[in-house]
């Protein structure tokens, strides 16, 4: 069952078409990665499914038509996690994360104590409850993105958009990062949909890639079977080798490319 | 309310330090003035109004008539200038996510001048009856093209803050050319602009109440709203908020409340500024505390100030704009020097 279904969707942004009818889908509980280069559309096609631009085409969530869906409601099923989130500097992390629980209230309620008990959980649940009175200012971006995931778990969704939850982050705390979002897939049955640019982290965390190229889907399947190096030198215009993981996962290595009148090998 | 940091005053108290605040603003400019009012005859005559509290009052009649009709409308009229100025100041800071913006912004004081300098210009002796209303009105048609003009296209809060800015540099242009024109009414208007709360009474506190009361509701009640804003109108969105429709009904309640403190006492800046920043520091950022705090707040703020303005020079007075920025830029300045940087 498909939880997530893109149906030839078309974003134009200032009357420059940005997306020309991507198709693509994720089964409910499941990890998409789109993929591409730079200005391929990534984030484009995640705002559209989080119902922050208008588009042509059909998306649907659990075989309902999204554009069907207002407001609270579609917030009530996707939270959206942007690539550079406003964070206000002197919010506290306990208030923030309640700002998750905004498409549960009323227009005039005040959020009350099931919410905070949500959103208490969601802290706990990312391990970041000891910091809840600290300023948003005052986060490293390892918490930062705790923090910012612990927003969207209070939202209670049934679809993460994460729009390069690594980006911010060093080796370890993007390792932890994904590993954290992949553990809220497995327990909650969330279904993620995200862009990344590491092709090795796509290939180890999501089970289906979609790599994306000037507005158009460039390949669609497992990551063994997107993640080519014919593939990947012309989309990207990349000199790269792909081998085979220790998980069997592919892994994406670059290559430099052999200095220019330099005839002997470069080192080892 | 989770404590942010020890120095942050938890909601609770917050709420008593600011009560406080106005209960003993409100003692002081009863017992300050011309007439020498017993403070302790004063204290009971005023106890003696509260519902279901008795007390005899040692008050000639004479010091009554003064407390009664001459101090307290003029310290409840001043209470509630300041708490829709504070508030009015607050909810645009939330709208636009600056904390530079006040009640004045996106042509409310300018059209309020430009309403009164006309009425007072050229509708001749009619024209002190038909000031408050000329103010009312210009404040709020003043808000309104801006909001008009620079809301085109759903585009973001920049727009409308430049839009505002243009439209008040527009009404000012052609209240300096009204006014130049009539140099005679020169004294009048400009003590208007300067405002002033002599002569307050009770049926101008009677007129704006009915606005004052829903204005400020409006805006109160939309505090969480605002505290969805902050984090940007994208996300907002994503959240469930229409950040449009918010923004339209929280500028429309403060200029409402905006043009109701106008209409009563002429143009009174910095205080829609400096009360909001000053709750802030205190109680931390979110609206749902900073928005009722404010309302406190000013409205103690400015019956100080208006206290200052009618005795430091008595028995002339001084405008009250000018007290409300000679005093409180340099408390301001003061605040910002001794207390931990707040950003909203």
């Amino acid at each position: 069952m498909n939880a997530i279904a893109i149906d030839q969707v078309a974003v134009d942004l200032d009357r420059v078409p940005v997306l020309h009818g991507v198709s693509c889908a994720v089964s409910s509980g499941g990890w998409l990665a789109l993929i591409g280069p730079n200005g391929a559309g990534k984030t484009t096609l995640l705002r559209a499914v989080a119902g922050l631009l208008p588009h042509r085409g059909t998306i649907t969530l659990d075989g309902m038509d999204l554009a069907a869906l207002r407001g609270r409601g579609r917030a009530r099923r996707i939270a959206y996690v942007p690539q550079i989130p406003v964070l206000p500097p002197d919010m506290t992390v306990a208030d923030y994360v309640l700002l998750g629980r905004t498409p549960y209230l009323g227009y005039l309620s005040a959020p009350g104590r099931s919410d905070r008990a949500k959103a208490a959980e969601a802290l706990e649940r990312l391990d970041v409850t000891r910091f809840a009175a600290r300023r948003l200012s005052r986060l490293s971006g390892g918490e930062r993105q705790r923090v910012l995931l612990a927003r969207a778990l209070a939202q209670e969704p049934q679809v993460l958009l994460l729009d390069e939850p690594t980006s911010d982050l060093d080796l370890g705390h993007q390792q932890q990062a994904l590993e954290l979002v992949d553990d809220l897939r497995q327990t909650r049955g969330v279904t993620v949909l995200c862009t990344l640019h590491d092709l090795t982290q796509a290939s180890q965390y999501a089970g289906h890639l979609v790599l994306l190229a000037e507005g158009r889907v460039e390949a669609s399947g497992a990551p063994a079977a997107v993640l080519t190096e014919e593939l990947i030198a012309r989309v990207y215009a990349a000199r790269v080798t792909v081998s085979t993981g220790p998980g069997g996962h592919p892994v994406v290595t670059t290559v430099r490319p052999p200095p220019a009148g330099a005839s002997k090998p470069g080192r080892e | 309310m989770i404590r942010t940091r020890g120095r942050r005053l938890p909601a609770a108290r917050a709420y008593g330090v600011a009560a406080a605040f106005l209960v003993a603003a409100t003692l002081v400019s009863a017992l300050i003035g011309a007439a020498d009012l017993n403070p302790l005859d004063t204290i009971t005559a005023l106890l003696d109004r509260i519902p279901l509290v008795h007390l005899p009052s040692g008050l000639s009649p004479l010091d009554r008539a003064v407390l009664f009709q001459i101090r307290l409308p003029r310290i409840v009229l001043g209470a509630m200038v300041g708490g829709l100025l504070s508030v009015a100041g607050a909810g645009y800071q939330g709208v636009f996510r600056n904390p530079l913006v006040d009640s004045g912004l996106l042509g409310s004081s300018a059209g309020a001048g430009l309403g009164a300098t006309l009425a007072i210009v050229y509708l001749g002796h009619q024209g002190p009856a038909a000031v408050p209303i000329a103010a009312f009105a210009g404040s709020l048609a003043g808000v309104a093209v801006a909001y008009l003009s620079g809301a085109v296209g759903g585009s973001g809060t920049a727009t409308l803050l430049l839009a505002g800015v243009a439209v008040g540099l527009f009404l000012t242009a052609v209240q300096t050319y009204v006014l130049q024109r009539s140099a005679q009414d020169l004294q009048q208007v400009y003590s208007w602009l300067l405002g002033s709360l002599s002569g307050a009474t009770w049926q101008q506190a009677g007129e704006i109440l009915p606005y004052s009361v829903v204005s400020v509701a409006v805006v109160l009640l939309h505090g969480r709203h605002l505290d969805v804003l902050s984090v940007g109108d994208e996300e907002a969105r994503a959240l469930g908020l229409h950040p449009g429709r918010t923004r339209l009904i929280v500028v429309a309640a403060c200029a409402l409340a905006a043009a109701s403190a106008v209409a009563v006492s002429g143009l009174i800046g910095f205080v829609g500024i400096v009360v909001p920043h000053v709750v802030r520091r205190l109680t931390g950022t979110s609206y749902r505390l900073v928005l009722p705090l404010s309302l406190l707040g000013g409205a103690g703020f400015l019956v100080l100030a208006d206290t200052l303005a009618r005795t430091i020079v008595s028995p002339a007075e001084l405008p009250i704009g000018v007290v409300t920025a000679l005093v409180g830029s340099p408390v301001f300045v003061w605040i910002l020097r001794t207390t931990a940087a707040v950003r909203t």
